[in-house]
């Protein structure tokens, strides 16, 4: 493996039983994803773009060819494995932000650190850290309910961010927010990205996350219809 | 991560108020009905025990054949060397003689003309020995209503509702009509001492105690009576006991084919208690398994809504790469928390309430007027040990169980759904 390569896909299948049929999600990608990437799967709806992070996300298997994820192939990955290798190297960026109601700004950051069996110190410091980067430290102790739109999607930029994973995968992570959050919430992956060096995969069909990517994958009916980099 | 879900379950008041107030209420529920049923069969049984059965009872083979009519002519006799014996043989045991009748009371007026009377059910025990321990054992102190208990020979006790219905006063003579042991019709002068309510409407509605020489000179039983009770040590009906002691008595007088031979029979075995006393001891089982089955059920249905609250949460667990089995483990920790707290609490309030009940009772002497069993009138609750862990086995298991069945979902979520259930939230 190149030391640079983080995820390759190869002839990469996906069907799902529909009826007494079966649909074709994904249709022989292939695909190379390399660390530090700021890349996007664009398309339609039921273009194979959520179907596609959930097997680089390990959330899923192929029906045929494979996908190698941190020099791991899914094909020998029991689901304990996959679960040890998204707990440990990716973070998850959601359309809804999905933070816990009854925690604060801090204990949703810290919630990741949790599952890795870090010390008290070190996920005081590295919680803190987190929540500079996307601006909220003086957020710390609020709720959920507190926070604006674009507060709530930050936190969970923190959340994703705060065990310094190599892969983060982010799903519409702008939908719900109106532009200037957008641009903003944008702004501060595309400073992490650069400063950690952290690998950004998203699926998106919003222009707006669109204008910042650096790597375009245009997926049309299940096939990479256009692979394209971007100069910003 | 154990702080971290402590903080969330304090906090979510859905996930912890609601199924602790449930399982608080459902583990006092059952201490109350615990204590409750083994108090008002306890209280029946106690009372039958001192007041007709004992806890063994020695007859005639005879006798025991019509016991209900109690046929005073089927006797023992020889009853002095009988108790003799029996105190010898079983020193731990207390041995009281009894003599149950039947007959008329008749109330004359100034003129010595009948002005009243009535039948009754009379009772010859010993009350001139105070070594007998018969008129603590039936509480005659407390039930007494006027007048005083009986100190010299010729003096009765009448209940005092009879009394009333006949007009007797303090100190009245009235005349006892009946048959003797052997058949003849005996005609006795008695004065009334005193007048009692016993609580029981069956007693309260005709009944008279004698100490037993009157009752014996009365009923011609010199030497004789037609039952000896035995009391065992302890204060309450110990099943095993009364039948050692039975089945020890029987075998030393099982030889021959005489009627009047004596017989050992158990408080179980008489009115009808066997029944009542398998009810007590299986109870405790059967509140247990309804409370643990209507719990189960509450909190399943209240595991499943907390469920659907917390799909979220439980994918986002799962997306981060928490494992299944510890998704699920930790939701059985949490309900055992709760379960634990709750059935604290539950078990705390129960035995207060039940506390309240013993000392207090409720009276239902009004409802029971024509009430043909032996009941007590104040039905009261009975602490036991039992009733201190009884709360805590459907408080626990049906927490855990509802967390169970409802958190089989987790296992059966395909975490390939993940980023599109989670984009539905």
């Amino acid at each position: 493996m190149n030391n640079a390569e983080i995820i390759s896909v190869k002839n990469l299948t996906k069907k799902f039983p529909m009826g007494l049929g079966e649909f074709t999600a994904l249709n022989g990608i292939n695909l190379t994803f390399f660390k530090g990437e700021f890349a996007g799967v664009v398309g339609p709806s039921g273009s194979g773009k959520t179907t596609l992070l959930n097997i680089i996300g390990l959330l899923d298997n192929p029906s045929d060819g494979d996908a190698t994820v941190l020099g791991n192939s899914s094909k020998d990955l029991s689901v304990r494995q996959a679960a040890l290798i998204r707990r440990k190297h990716m973070g998850f960026i959601f359309q809804t932000y999905n933070l816990l109601p009854v925690y604060t700004v801090f204990e949703n950051a810290e919630f990741p650190l949790l599952l890795l069996k870090m010390s008290t110190g070190e996920r005081k410091k590295a919680v803190l850290d987190a929540l500079e980067w996307v601006g909220l430290s003086d957020k710390v102790r609020s709720k959920p309910a507190q926070l604006s739109g674009g507060e709530c999607q930050r936190v969970a930029i923190a959340r994703a961010m705060v065990k310094r994973p190599e892969i983060v995968l982010a799903d519409e992570p702008t939908a719900n927010l109106d532009a200037d959050n957008s641009h903003h919430i944008l702004q501060t992956m595309e400073k992490l990205n650069k400063e950690l060096k952290t690998t950004f995969i998203f699926a998106t069909h919003d222009d707006k996350v669109i204008s910042h990517l650096k790597r375009k994958i245009t997926l049309i009916d299940g096939k990479v219809s256009r692979d394209e980099n971007i100069k910003q | 991560m154990i702080k971290f879900l402590i903080k969330g379950l304090l906090r979510d008041k859905h996930r912890s108020r609601l199924p602790l107030i449930v399982v608080a209420i459902g583990v006092m529920l059952t201490v109350l009905m615990t204590t409750w049923i083994t108090g008002v069969l306890g209280d029946s049984i106690n009372l039958n025990a001192k007041l007709a059965t004992g806890h063994v009872k020695v007859i005639t083979r005879a006798y025991r054949e019509s016991m209900d009519q109690i046929p005073i002519d089927l006797s023992l006799t020889g009853t002095q060397a009988l108790i003799s014996e029996l105190k010898k043989d079983y020193p731990t045991a207390s041995w009281v003689e009894r003599i149950q009748f039947g007959g008329l009371l008749d109330v004359p007026d100034e003129n010595g003309e009948t002005k009243s009377q009535g039948p009754f059910a009379g009772f010859g025990i010993d009350l001139f020995d105070p070594d007998s321990g018969e008129a603590e054992r039936l509480n005659l102190s407390n039930i007494l209503v006027k007048g005083k208990l009986p100190s010299v020979a010729g003096e009765i006790l009448v209940s005092h509702s009879f009394a009333e219905k006949l007009g007797i006063n303090m100190n009245d003579k009235v005349t006892f009509i009946g048959s003797t042991m052997y058949g003849g019709m005996t005609i006795v002068n008695f004065t009334v001492a005193g007048t009692i309510r016993y609580g029981i409407a069956a007693l309260d509605r005709g009944s008279v105690i004698m100490d037993i020489s009157d009752a014996r000179k009365a009923l011609d039983m010199e030497d004789a009576c037609n039952e000896i009770l035995g009391f065992t040590a302890v204060d309450y009906y110990d099943d095993t006991k009364a039948t050692e002691l039975m089945t020890s008595f029987n075998n030393e007088n099982s030889s021959g084919n005489d009627q009047f031979a004596p017989v050992m029979i158990r408080l179980r075995d008489q009115n009808d208690l066997g029944g009542l006393i398998d009810m007590m001891s299986g109870v405790v089982g059967i509140v247990s398994f309804i409370f643990i089955l209507v719990l189960s059920v509450v909190l399943w249905n209240a595991g499943l809504v907390g469920g659907l609250r917390r799909y979220g949460e439980v994918g986002l667990r799962l997306a981060m790469g928490e494992e299944k089995g510890h998704i699920y483990g930790s939701m059985i920790a949490e309900s055992v928390a709760v379960g634990l707290t709750g059935s604290v609490i539950g078990v705390a309030i129960g035995l207060l309430l039940s506390y309240l009940m013993q000392q207090k009772g409720l009276d239902f002497s009004s409802a029971m007027q024509n009430a043909t069993m032996l009941l007590p009138g104040i039905f009261r609750t009975r602490i036991t040990p039992e009733a201190w862990y009884i709360g805590f086995i459907p408080g626990i298991i049906a927490t855990v169980l509802g967390t169970m069945l409802s958190g089989i979902g987790i296992y059966k979520r395909q975490t390939a759904r993940l980023f599109k259930e989670l984009q539905l939230q």
